[in-house]
C-alpha cells in the first residue's frame, strides 16, 4: 500500500486540528452530528481492519456495535447515571466475547459463505432483541441518564455537555486509529497482512493462521463494541436495528468508500457519507425533491464505485487507477 | 435562524479554526419577546409507510383547525418544518433532535407510531419542548414519563382496548384468543383488552404476535382455528389491518369464531376491506353517525378541503389544531410563556366532532368510548360502550 | 370419542400448517431460484434482487389499474420486466463480472436505493392493494373452523409449474446444459467458445422475470409497499446459501426448508420466531460449509 505524501499528511493534520478547534465556533447540531461521525468513524475503521487488512468480508459488523450498545442499557439503572469507568470496559468486553464466541464458529467458513454466515449471526441477534421483552423489543430501550465519569468523587469530564461528549468522542477515534496502525506495524499485522496475501504459504510457514485471524476478529469487534457504547451513549437510545443488516451495510459502504486498506479512509468515508446524507436531505436547498435524498444518493454510490474504485482514500493515495481484480473464492 | 444560515456558519468555523480569522457572530435562536417573529410548528408525522393515510389526514385537519382558527396562533403567523417518520423508532430520536436543535420548532407535533412517539417524549423531555401528541397511543407518555409539556388529544392504547374487553365479557364470552403486532402498542392494547375482559370473568387464553410491519398471518390464524376460542381481539392499523381483516375472512374464521378490536381495524380501510369487514364490531372515541352538529360540520368541510372522508385520525389531527389555536390565544401567541401556555391548554375543554372532552391530570382525553358495528363503508354507532373513561395514569407523577 | 377427535383435528392443523410452510417456500422459490442463478452462473452478489420483487408487484399493481385484470397485467408485466432486465445488464450489471464481490454489493446497493426512490417518484409512497381474482376468490372448508384460501393454492400450484419448468430447461435443453456447466466452471465453459455473455444475458434477464413473476403472483395476497423488497431480500439469500451457489435444486428443497422452520417456528416456538431461519443457515453452514448442493 503506497504511504501517503507529505501534502496528504499535512491535510490530514490540518483536517484533525479543524476538528480539534470546532466546538469554539461550532452549533450544536453540527456538534452532535459531528460526534456521531466519529463514532462511526472508529465502527468503520474497526471493519477496515477486517475487510481491508485481514481480507474477511464481515456483513454482520453490527452484531458486536448492538452487542457494545445494548450492554451499557442493561448496565444503566432506569434514573441514575452508570460509572463509565465500569460501564465502558464492560460493554467492550461483551463485545469481543461476542466476536470471540462468534469468530471460532465463522472462521470455518470463506468467501461468500463467510459473508453469509457473519450476516446469519448478527440477524439472530436482531430477532432474539426484538423479541425480547428485557431489552425492549422493537420500539428499543432508552438510556435516560448519561454514563457518569466520576472517579473518587473528582468529574473530569461530564458526557451530557455536548463539547465534553464531542472531545472524547474525538480523542477515542485518534486513540482507536494510532491503537490500528500500531497493531498492524507489529508482527501481528504483518502476519494477517500475509494471510490476506496467502493464506496456505502462511500455513506452511508454520503460522496458526486461525488463531491470526480469530484474534484480528475479536480486536475488530472490540472496537465495534465500543463505537456501539458511545452511540448509545450519545442518544440515550439502543434498538434491535443496531445489529440489523441495513446497520451492517451502510457501514461497509463508508469503508468501500473511504478506501478500503488506508484505515484514514473509513473515517473520510464516515464523514463523507454522513455530510451528504444531511446535504441531500436537507429541505431548504433541495425544496420538495429533499424528501427524495436517497436517489441522488444511490447513484453517488455507484458512480463513486464506477470512477473511485479504490474509494476516497486510495484516490487521495494513488489516484483513480482501476482496482486491481481479484480471483473469486 | 435558518437552515443556510447555519450551515454558513460551520463552514466558517471550520475555516476559523484552519487559521483564517473570522468574526462569527451568534445569531439569537430566537426573538425572546418578538410578536413579528412565525411560531415554528415541528410536524413529525409518518409520510410513507403502512401508516401513510393515517399521516396524511392528521396533517390535513390540524392545519384546517389553524385555517378555522384564522390562519395565525395568537395573531402570529406559523411555518412548519416536517419529517417523514415512517414509522421507524431506530430513526426516532435522530429525526426528533434534528427538528428540536437544528431546526429550533417551538412545538412538536406528532406521531402515529408509539415506538416513535416514545423517542419524541424523551427528546422533549430532554430538551424541555412543547410536545402535542395526535395519535400514538402509548401509556408511558401520560403515564410514567408524563410531564407538563407533554399533551396527547387523541387516547390511550388502553382506553378502546379496556372497554372492548368490557362489552366483551359483558356478553358472557369467556375464552379469548388476542393477536397484534410485537410492539408497544400492541401489548398495550391487548393488556388492556385483557383487563376489561378478565375484570368481567373471561380469560385470555393465548397471545399471538408477529413482528411490526409484517403482514403474513397464515400460520397464526390456523393457530387460532386449532385454538378455537370464543373471540378473538386484534389490534392492527392502516395497511395490516386491511390484511389482517381480509385473511381473517378468506381464513373462513369470521364463520365461527366473532372478531372484535379497538375502531382501528376499521378505520380508514373499509373502502379496501370490502365484503370481510361488514358486521365488525369495535370500540373507539369516534364512529360515524354521530348526532353531533360539530361533527357534521368537521366532516363536511374536511371533505370539501381535500376531498376524502374524514376518520378518527383527521378528528385528532384537527383537535391538536383546535388546542394550539386556544392555549396560544390564551396567551397572545406567546410560546415562551410556557407555564402559563400549559395552564390555559390544561383549562380547555375541546369541542371536538368526537364530542366535548377535557383533559385529565395526566394530559390525556377523557371521553366516551363508543360501540360501532360496519355497515357498508361506516363504522356505524351502536351505542356507548363506556362513558367518560380516563386512562388510569398509572405512574403519572402529575395524576 | 373425544380424544381420537381431537387428534384427528390436531393432525389437519398440523397438515394445513405443513400447507401454509410449503406455500410460503415455493413463492420464495421462485426469487431465490433467479439470485441463485445469476450467483451461480454471473458470480454477481445481486443486492438489488428484492427490489427486482418489489418492482413486480408495482408493476401489477399498476397495469391492473390500467388494464383492469390481474392477469393481462401480468402477461404485460413480464416482458417488461425482461426488458428491464435486459437494460439494467446492459447498464450495470455487465461491469461487475470480474469484479470483487465487495464492488457488486456496493453497486448494487446503490441500486437498491435508486429503484426505492423512483418507485416513491413514479407511483408514491401509499400501501396499495390488488383485488384478487374473481375467479378464485372463495375458500375451501377444511376443519369446522378454517378454510384455505383458494388463490393461495392457485400461488403453490404456478410455482410448482415453474419449477418444473426451470427444470425441464436445466435439465433437457443446450441452454440447460450450458448453464449447468457454467455454474460448474465458468473458464472452462469460456475456453471451449460459448458465447458466455449471452449466456449470461439471458441468465439476468430470467432472474429478473422470476423476482418480479412473484411480486406479481404475490401481490393480491401480500400488500403492495414501499421497502417490500428488503424482507424477501434476505430470506432469498439464506435459501441460496443454504442450498448451494448455483443449485436450483439445493434452492428448491432450501426454500422449502426455510417455509417449513418460518411457519412451525412461529407456531410452535414464539420466543425464537424470526430467528429459527437464520439458526438453520448457520448450522447447515457450519456443517456443510458449501451449502447442500454446492460445490466447495
Amino acid at each position: 500500500m503506497a504511504s501517503p505524501s507529505p501534502l496528504l499528511r499535512a491535510l490530514l493534520l490540518m483536517a484533525l486540528a479543524a476538528l480539534a478547534l470546532y466546538p469554539m465556533a461550532g452549533d450544536t447540531f453540527y456538534l452532535q452530528l459531528f460526534a456521531k461521525i466519529m463514532i462511526f468513524a472508529i465502527f468503520a475503521m474497526s471493519l477496515d481492519l477486517l475487510v481491508g487488512f485481514a481480507g474477511l468480508v464481515s456483513l454482520g459488523h453490527a452484531a458486536f456495535f448492538g452487542l457494545g450498545a445494548y450492554t451499557l442499557m442493561l448496565l444503566s439503572p432506569q434514573y441514575e447515571a452508570t460509572s463509565l469507568w465500569l460501564s465502558l470496559p464492560a460493554a467492550v468486553s461483551v463485545a469481543a466475547i461476542g466476536a470471540l464466541l462468534i469468530g471460532a464458529l465463522v472462521l470455518r467458513t470463506s468467501g461468500v459463505y463467510f459473508i453469509m454466515v457473519t450476516l446469519a449471526f448478527a440477524q439472530m441477534l436482531y430477532y432474539f432483541a426484538i423479541k425480547s421483552t428485557a431489552l425492549g423489543g422493537s420500539d428499543g430501550a432508552y438510556i435516560y441518564v448519561k454514563p457518569d465519569a466520576a472517579i473518587l468523587g473528582w468529574r473530569p469530564f461530564d458526557l451530557g455537555n455536548r463539547v465534553h461528549f464531542y472531545y472524547v468522542a474525538l480523542a477515542l477515534m485518534v486513540g482507536a486509529y494510532a491503537l490500528l496502525r500500531i497493531v498492524l506495524r507489529s508482527l501481528f499485522g504483518h502476519v494477517i497482512l500475509g494471510i490476506r496475501a496467502n493464506e496456505q504459504r502462511m500455513r506452511a510457514l508454520g503460522y496458526p493462521v486461525f488463531r491470526y485471524k480469530l484474534a484480528a476478529f475479536v480486536l475488530a469487534g472490540a472496537l465495534a463494541g465500543l463505537a456501539g457504547y458511545l452511540e448509545a451513549a450519545q442518544y440515550g437510545y439502543v434498538n434491535p436495528e443496531f445489529f440489523g443488516w441495513q446497520q451492517s451495510g451502510s457501514l461497509l459502504m463508508m469503508v468501500i468508500l473511504g478506501g478500503i486498506g488506508t484505515l484514514f479512509g473509513p473515517i473520510l468515508g464516515a464523514f463523507a457519507l454522513t455530510l451528504l446524507q444531511d446535504f441531500l436531505s436537507d429541505e431548504a436547498i433541495f425544496h420538495g425533491f429533499h424528501k427524495h435524498w436517497l436517489l441522488p444518493m444511490g447513484i453517488f454510490i455507484i458512480l463513486a464505485v464506477l470512477l473511485l474504485p479504490r474509494g476516497l482514500g486510495g484516490f487521495a493515495l494513488g489516484g483513480a487507477r482501476p482496482a486491481p481484480e481479484i480471483a473469486d473464492d | 435562524m435558518t437552515i443556510r444560515q447555519s450551515r454558513r456558519r460551520m463552514l466558517k468555523g471550520i475555516a476559523a479554526s484552519a487559521g483564517v480569522a473570522a468574526a462569527s457572530t451568534i445569531l439569537p435562536v430566537r426573538f425572546a419577546i418578538g410578536q413579528a417573529a412565525k411560531i415554528k410548528l415541528g410536524l413529525m408525522l409518518p409520510y410513507t409507510g403502512t401508516y401513510a393515510a393515517l399521516g396524511k389526514n392528521i396533517d390535513d385537519a390540524l392545519k384546517l383547525a389553524i385555517a378555522e382558527g384564522g390562519g395565525k396562533l395568537g395573531s402570529r403567523d406559523i411555518e412548519y418544518a416536517v419529517v417523514d417518520d415512517e414509522s421507524e423508532p431506530a430513526k426516532a430520536t435522530e429525526n426528533a433532535t434534528k427538528l428540536v436543535t437544528r431546526d429550533k420548532v417551538d412545538i412538536l407535533i406528532g406521531t402515529v407510531h408509539s415506538g416513535v412517539a416514545a423517542a419524541m417524549v424523551k427528546v422533549a423531555a430532554d430538551n424541555n419542548t412543547l410536545l402535542v401528541i395526535p395519535n400514538a397511543g402509548v401509556g408511558a407518555a401520560t403515564g410514567p414519563l408524563c410531564a407538563p409539556n407533554i399533551f396527547r388529544t387523541s387516547f390511550s392504547n388502553w382506553q378502546p382496548a379496556f372497554a372492548m374487553g368490557k362489552v366483551a365479557a359483558e356478553r358472557g364470552q369467556k375464552r379469548a384468543v388476542a393477536i397484534s403486532w410485537d410492539y408497544a402498542a400492541g401489548k398495550e392494547s391487548t393488556g388492556g383488552f385483557k383487563e376489561g375482559f378478565e375484570a368481567g370473568g373471561g380469560k385470555v387464553e393465548s397471545e399471538l404476535y408477529l413482528p411490526f410491519p409484517q403482514v403474513e398471518f397464515q400460520a397464526l390464524l390456523t393457530q387460532i382455528g386449532s385454538l378455537k376460542p370464543e373471540v378473538v381481539y386484534a389490534f392492527f392499523a392502516g395497511g395490516g389491518a386491511v390484511s389482517f381483516v381480509k385473511d381473517y375472512f378468506a381464513a373462513g374464521l369470521r364463520k365461527s369464531i366473532p372478531l372484535v378490536g379497538p375502531g382501528f381495524l376499521t378505520d380508514g380501510t373499509l373502502q379496501a376491506q370490502g365484503e370481510s369487514a361488514q358486521g365488525l364490531e369495535t370500540t373507539l372515541h369516534y364512529a360515524d353517525g354521530l348526532d353531533i352538529p360539530k361533527d357534521k360540520s368537521f366532516r363536511a368541510a374536511f371533505k370539501s378541503a381535500v376531498s376524502r372522508e374524514a376518520d378518527v385520525y383527521a378528528v385528532q389531527g384537527y383537535d391538536t389544531g383546535q388546542l394550539l389555536v386556544a392555549g396560544l390565544a390564551a396567551v397572545n401567541g406567546d410560546v415562551g410563556a410556557r407555564d402559563a401556555l400549559v395552564a390555559a391548554m390544561e383549562k380547555t375543554t375541546i369541542d371536538s366532532p368526537r364530542g366535548k372532552f377535557t383533559l385529565s391530570k395526566a394530559h390525556n382525553p377523557i371521553q366516551d368510548i363508543y360501540l360501532r358495528k360496519v355497515e357498508g363503508l361506516e363504522n356505524k354507532y351502536a351505542g356507548v360502550a363506556v362513558k367518560s373513561l380516563a386512562d388510569p395514569a398509572r405512574g403519572c407523577k402529575m395524576a | 370419542m373425544l380424544h381420537e377427535k381431537s387428534a384427528m383435528a390436531d393432525g389437519y392443523i398440523f397438515l394445513i400448517q405443513i400447507l401454509n410452510g410449503v406455500q410460503y417456500g415455493l413463492l420464495l422459490f421462485l426469487v431465490a431460484s433467479g439470485l441463485t442463478l445469476i450467483f451461480g452462473i454471473m458470480g454477481i452478489i445481486n443486492l438489488a434482487h428484492g427490489s427486482f420483487y418489489m418492482m413486480g408487484a408495482y408493476l401489477a399493481f399498476s397495469l391492473t389499474e390500467l388494464v383492469g385484470n390481474l392477469w393481462l397485467a401480468i402477461l404485460l408485466g413480464i416482458p417488461l420486466s425482461v426488458a428491464i432486465g435486459l437494460a439494467l445488464e446492459l447498464l450495470l450489471f455487465r461491469r461487475l463480472y470480474r469484479r470483487d464481490h465487495l464492488y457488486q454489493v456496493l453497486l448494487t446497493y446503490g441500486l437498491i436505493l435508486i429503484m426505492e426512490e423512483l418507485r416513491s417518484l413514479l407511483v408514491g409512497d401509499d400501501v396499495h392493494g390488488i383485488a384478487i381474482p374473481a375467479l378464485f376468490d372463495f375458500s375451501i372448508r377444511l376443519t369446522d373452523t378454517l378454510s384455505y384460501p383458494a388463490y393461495r393454492l392457485l400461488m403453490s400450484a404456478i410455482c410448482l409449474g415453474v419449477a418444473a419448468l426451470m427444470a425441464l430447461v436445466i435439465q433437457r435443453t443446450r441452454l440447460g446444459m450450458t448453464i449447468r456447466a457454467g455454474a460448474n466452471n465458468r473458464e472452462m465453459v469460456e475456453l471451449l467458445g460459448i458465447d458466455i455473455g449471452l449466456v449470461y444475458r439471458v441468465v439476468f434477464a430470467a432472474g429478473v422475470a422470476l423476482a418480479a413473476f412473484a411480486g406479481m403472483i404475490a401481490a393480491p395476497v401480500a400488500s403492495v409497499y414501499p421497502g417490500m423488497g428488503n424482507q424477501i431480500l434476505i430470506v432469498s439469500f439464506v435459501v441460496v446459501v443454504i442450498g448451494g451457489i448455483g443449485s436450483i435444486k439445493g434452492a428448491f428443497l432450501g426454500s422449502l426448508l426455510i417455509g417449513l422452520a418460518d411457519t412451525f417456528g412461529q407456531v410452535l416456538a414464539p420466543q425464537i420466531a424470526g430467528m429459527t431461519v437464520y439458526m438453520l443457515m448457520a448450522a447447515v453452514l457450519l456443517w456443510r460449509p458449501a451449502g447442500l448442493f454446492g460445490r466447495a
